[in-house]
Order: C-alpha cells, then structure tokens, then sequence
C-alpha cells in the first residue's frame, strides 16, 4: 500500500506542499458545461473549501479527484499523479488512500454499524478477527458511537449516520479525506458536532481534508482556505478572513447570503408585462 | 453469522434438489442406460443397399427388444452399398448365430426406421467383434414411392401377364436392388 | 422529414449500440481477472440464496400446475385418437424441450432479475456503490461478479427441478386421475426422451438464459437513472427485455438443435 517513495519524491518536487492539483481542468456534461479552465491546490494537512452555489458541480470535483469522473481537458493530480491517466488497478489502489464521505453517508443497508465500519478492512486487509474488532471500536469511539456498534443503518439518524460513514472512511487510514456537503440538512447540534469532529480529525490523524459545501457560516469556522467556484469559475479564493474582508461583489452577496446582487433574484425570462398579456408559455 | 449457516444449508438442499432432478430426468424420464456407450458393446457391421431413413442412434432389436443402437452410417465407395456399424450391448456379447439376418424396418406406418436382427440357425459359431453381415442376408430399407410406383407399373404391365413373379406377386417383400 | 426519421432511427441504433458496449464492459470488468476464492466462494453462497433458493417455491409451484394442465390438456386431445398412453412421450417431450426452460427462465426473471436490478439500482441511487468505489473496493468485481454468477448457476438447476416437478404432476394427473398406465406412460416417456438430445439441450438452454438474464438484469440496475422512479423503470426494463430475448434465443436455439430432425 506504500507510495514508492522515490518516484513520488520527483514528480512531486515542485509543489511538494500539495497533495492534490487542479489545473486548467475543463469538464462538460451533456453539452452543459460544468468547468471551464479551474485550477485549485490543496496544502497537506490543511482543510480546504470549496463552496459555491447548488449546481455548481461542487461534487463533480470530488468526482474528479476520486476518478469516478475523467476531465475532458486540463488534470488532476492526487500524490504526484494523474489520476485520469491510471490505470484501472492503480486507481483502485489509490483511493484506498482517500476518504469520502457521501451526502447520504451510503452506509450498506443491509448490514450493522459495525459491519460497515469493518468493510474496507475486511476487504482490503487479512487482518485477524481480534484487531479488526479493536479498530473498528477505536473508529468508532472516535467519532462517538461506539454504543451504536450493532444497530443497523436504518436504525441512525441523519448525523449518526454521516459520523459512522466518516469512521467507515477513516477505517484505512487514508491521506486524504474529502466531504461532500457534510453539514446539509442536520440539526444544529450534530451540525456542531461535524464541524468540530471535521477539524479535530484532520489535525489529530494529519490528514488533509477537502470540505464541498454551501453552509457558509461552518464552512469559514474550519477551513484554512476557500475557493468559490461559480458558472464553472472560480470566483474567489481566499483564507476566510480574507475572503470576509476582499472579495468581489459577487463574493459577497454569497457569502453573506443576500437574495439580489450580481445573481440575480430572477431566472432570466422575458419581460414580465409580456408574459402576462401571452397566454402561452 | 448464525444466519449464514441456514444460508448454506437452503442452498445445500437447493443443490441436491437440482442434482436430484437432473438424476431423475436422467433415469426415470429418458430412460438413459449406460450400457449402449459405443466404447461400451462390441460392434458388428451390417451392408445394405439403401437404408431409407435409417439414423446413427437408431434402434436395434431382436424380437422387438432393444439390444443395442446404430453408431455409425458411411458409404462403401467400391461398392456403393451403405455400411452401418451397430453396438450390441455387451450382455448379448457373442451370441448372436452367425448366419443372423438384419433388416431395416419402419416402425408403424410413417415412424422412424430401425435395424431388426433375425438370428440364424448356426450353433456353434457367432457374430465377433468388427464381423460383417453381408449383403446376402441383409434385407434394404422399402422406400414406400419405390413401392408405389413399383405396384403401378406391375399393374399396368400385370393386366396381361399375371403369372410373373418378378413384378406381379410379392413386390413388398423384394428389395430394390 | 426523412431525414429526420433516418436521424432517429440512427440515434436508437447508436443508443442500443452503446447499451451493449456498456453491458459488455461491465461484464468484462466483473469477471476477467484473479478470482478472489476465499471471499467469493461465501459471497456466492449468499447469492446463490437470495437468486436460487428464493425463487424456488415460485417455480416449484408454477411446475406443478402447468405439468398438471399439459396432462389435462394433452389427455383430452389425445384420447379421441386412442393414443393416451402417449400421454408420457408428449409431457415429457414438451417440458424438457421447451416449456421447461422457457417458462423457468420467465419466472426467473420476473422473480430474480427484476430483484436484482432494483437491489443495484437503489445501491446505485444511495451512493453505495459510489463509495463502495472511493474505497477502493471494485463494485463490479464485489456486488456484480457473485450475483451474476449466481444467476447462471441457479438458472439451469431452477428449470430440472422445474421439468421433474412439472413431469410429477403430469403423473399425478394422468396416471392417478385419468387413469393412464402407468407402465405405457413411463415407457413411451422412456423411448421418446433421449438423455443427450433432449435433456441436455434444455439444459443449454437455461444456461444460455440464465446467463441472458443475469446479465441484463446486473446491467440494468448498473445502469438505471439513480431515483425512484429510475430504479422502476429499469426493474421494468430488465423483465420486458429478458423476456423477449429469451422468447427470441429460444426460436434460434431450438432452430439449431432440433431443426434438423
């Protein structure tokens, strides 16, 4: 599972501070274009944002990195390489040193909180019964659920199940670890929880961690820096007291969440009046 | 993984139900013996001059019971006669008279042809492994139109001479050579 | 117009081609390669339970009642010809030639593949097999391979269980009930049916939809639109057209083996 060492040692040298680079990456998705020309890096062991609004193809970028989706120009590149040009084993094998954890949390249903902390390792590893069991419980004491260990998924609410896919994504270890909106749609407490658990995480185990959401408020209170992709830009990048102070107008009508600004209220349409006198659509 | 074991024996049972099955179908439904494996019986030939329909797998009897099968069809081509091999099941091994007719038949009016031994009256001497049975007491396939046209023509020429024997009698009975 | 029309006609001739491309490659990519033996052998079991063992009281069931119906059916037509202890030759015949694995292979599709496809289909749709992918771990080797597997091993066991149970009731009925004998219905049964030729091809048969349906059914739920109402229509899709190609494979399949004769 280790890196050779070496060779990483080389392509890496330049940007040796970055885990993942984004460059020039142009993505299109029937006839929609999703990005055009975006380049981000992600420093090792920081936690790095990337917000925008609902359809702004925030999880399609995780989709990159992970390489479930390959760029139509431009590269991704995760630890020195590029990631659409591996091959099928070598991807498979690179992201078991990536974590992801899905909007739903996509926990397997069918089987116990603890079943589905131990999948990743019962897969990937011959480890005997005894220390899976010990790691699966330190997983999930980590995330505070190790009481919960044989309820099944269907059994969890909403923010248990994203802390149990979160000790599910930890469960190899990975170097990277990538959240995809983790605050939507949770109630305030398990919302703190995440975020706390989110930054003592990536401090404690040294790991990097890209964030993808719009809650604005929780995202600024962890990230050491932020992009703001919008229309398949990216409008504004930025530490978060940064981007607070600066920032173009359309920077901070979204962060400051107000409903008119450059984006406007209205969908683009014809003028009102005409609608009104036209019977059809 | 107590759920597992009964997982496995279902699919235990599964299995041998299928494998069950297949045994019965196998015995009971096509009535599959394995005493007619052509490696199995020892084989005799048998020359014909037309063997009508005759298939390889057809049926060969002796008093209408089954004693083996039709393995393999192939023409002389000095001779132009049809050459059949046929696996006698290895019980009725070497003792089959020597002098035994074979004869093509049909079973019922339009069923499939199959191979009737007739054994002979030789005692002390019997059909071996790769022995011929000659064309001389082996009677051909009755193709019915050679029939027809046969008795049509023995009709039209028959009005005037009825005592021929050639055409007029026993046509049935007389293969074409 | 026209070309309209041939414009059409060529977007569904392309759309069908990539579904094949697509189905092809999602084979290729379950089953070429290490088989994990030691892991698989379990997950094959599991499969083997859901897709096999579950789907056989259905079959078990629908045997009973179309050998006891064949015998019905046949008995009346065939006793105006005083030919009823045909009785055995002409159930026997058409079970093991046709109905068997053709009507096995539609209640399995009904009954294992449209479960298949919407037990992907909603793994789909809730991301696990997503994140199944993100951790490394290929979906199609680990939740496809076995399933497919199962599928083809459970096919051809499904429809002689199938053809014994049907063959049974046809007994039951003609025998017992109308009063065949039993020793003209077993024997005619006997010297009409060939091992090889008759019992053997139907078994090819059910391997060829087994694997047909199988893999329709792991494509489609691969495949689907990843909602609820995605899910629905794939399920749909997977039955419509596992039952058409086995309806269709079976006319060529029995061109090819009993055609000649």
């Amino acid at each position: 599972m280790h890196f050779k060492q070496t060779a990483t040692h080389k392509v890496m040298k330049p940007n040796l501070d970055n885990l993942v680079e984004i460059r020039q990456l142009h993505f299109m998705r029937n006839s929609r274009v999703i990005f055009e020309g975006i380049n981000i890096n992600v420093t090792r062991g920081k936690v790095t944002a990337v917000m925008g609004p609902s359809g702004s193809g925030k999880t399609t970028l995780l989709r990159l990195i992970g390489g479930q989706l390959n760029p139509d120009s431009g590269k991704v590149v995760v630890e020195g390489e590029n990631i659409a040009k591996l091959s099928r084993q070598k991807l498979y094998e690179s992201r078991q040193r990536m974590g992801m954890l899905f909007q739903s949390g996509a926990l397997f249903t069918d089987i116990s909180v603890f079943e589905n902390v131990a999948f990743p390792l019962r897969e990937h590893t011959d480890l005997p019964e005894s220390m899976i069991r010990d790691l699966v419980l330190m997983k999930l004491q980590a995330v505070g659920l190790r009481g919960a260990c044989q309820l099944m998924p269907g059994e969890l609410s909403g923010g248990m199940a994203r802390r149990v896919a979160l000790a599910r994504a930890l469960a190899m270890d990975p170097s990277l670890i990538m959240f995809d909106e983790p605050f939507a749609g949770q109630d305030p407490i398990s919302m703190g929880v995440l975020v706390q658990l989110i930054r003592l995480l990536n401090d404690a185990l040294k790991m990097t961690t890209i964030i993808v959401s719009h809650d604005v408020k929780e995202t600024m209170s962890i990230a050491d820096y932020i992009y703001i992709i919008a229309d398949g830009r990216i409008m504004g990048e930025g530490k978060p007291e940064d981007l607070l102070q600066s920032g173009t107008p359309w920077v901070q009508q979204f962060i400051q969440g107000l409903p008119d600004g450059p984006v406007p209220f209205h969908y683009p349409a014809r003028g009102f009046a005409n609608d009104l006198w036209n019977e059809t659509v | 993984m107590m759920k597992m074991k009964t997982v496995e024996i279902t699919v235990g049972i599964f299995m041998v139900a299928a494998i069950l099955s297949l045994l019965m179908l196998a015995l009971q439904v096509s009535g599959l013996s394995f005493f007619f494996k052509e490696d199995g019986g020892y084989k005799i030939k048998a020359e014909f001059s037309n063997i009508g329909s005759l298939k390889i797998k057809g049926k060969v009897t002796v008093a209408g019971v089954v004693i083996g099968r039709v393995v393999n069809i192939k023409l002389d081509p000095d001779t132009f006669n049809a050459t059949v091999w046929l696996a006698i099941d290895p019980i009725h091994a070497k003792k089959l008279p020597y002098d035994s007719r074979a004869s093509i038949l049909t079973a019922g009016l339009l069923g499939d042809n199959y191979i009737s031994l007739t054994p002979g009256f030789e005692e002390n001497k019997f059909l071996q492994e790769g022995d011929i049975i000659p064309m001389g007491s082996t009677d051909s396939a009755v193709v019915l139109e050679q029939l027809i046209s046969k008795f049509l023509a023995g009709q039209a020429s028959g009005g005037s001479k009825k005592s021929d024997p050639k055409t007029g009698v026993e046509p049935v009975s007389v293969p074409v050579p | 117009m026209l070309i309209k029309r041939i414009q059409l006609l060529g977007r569904i001739g392309l759309a069908f081609l990539g579904d094949i491309g697509r189905a092809t490659l999602i084979l290729y990519h379950a089953l070429v390669g290490k088989p994990d033996w030691v892991h698989g052998f379990g997950r094959l079991i599991q499969q083997l339970y859901s897709v096999g063992v579950l789907s056989l009281v259905i079959i078990i069931l629908s045997g009973l009642f179309i050998g006891m119906v064949l015998a019905l059916q046949g008995y009346t037509i065939l006793v105006k010809f005083g030919a009823e202890h045909a009785l055995g030759q002409l159930i026997s015949l058409s079970l093991v030639r046709e109905l068997g694995p053709v009507v096995s292979a539609l209640l399995f599709a009904g009954r294992a593949g449209s479960a298949l496809t919407a037990e992907i289909g909603l793994m789909k749709t809730t991301e696990q097999l997503s994140s199944m992918e993100m951790m490394g771990i290929d979906p199609l080797r680990r939740i496809i391979a076995p399933r497919f597997w199962a599928g083809q091993i459970s096919m051809p066991l499904l429809a002689l269980i199938f053809n014994c149970v049907a063959i049974l009731g046809g007994y039951t009925v003609g025998v017992e009930w109308l009063g065949v004998d039993t020793g003209a219905f077993w024997a005619n049964m006997q010297s009409a049916v060939d091992f090889y030729a008759d019992v053997m091809n139907g078994v090819i048969k059910s391997v060829v939809f087994g694997t047909v349906i199988t893999w329709i059914a792991v494509y489609q739920g691969n495949d689907c639109t990843p909602t609820s109402e995605g899910i629905g229509r794939a399920t749909t899709r997977t039955v419509v057209y596992s039952s058409l190609a086995i309806l269709g494979l079976d006319f060529f399949l029995t061109a090819v083996m009993f055609g000649e004769t």
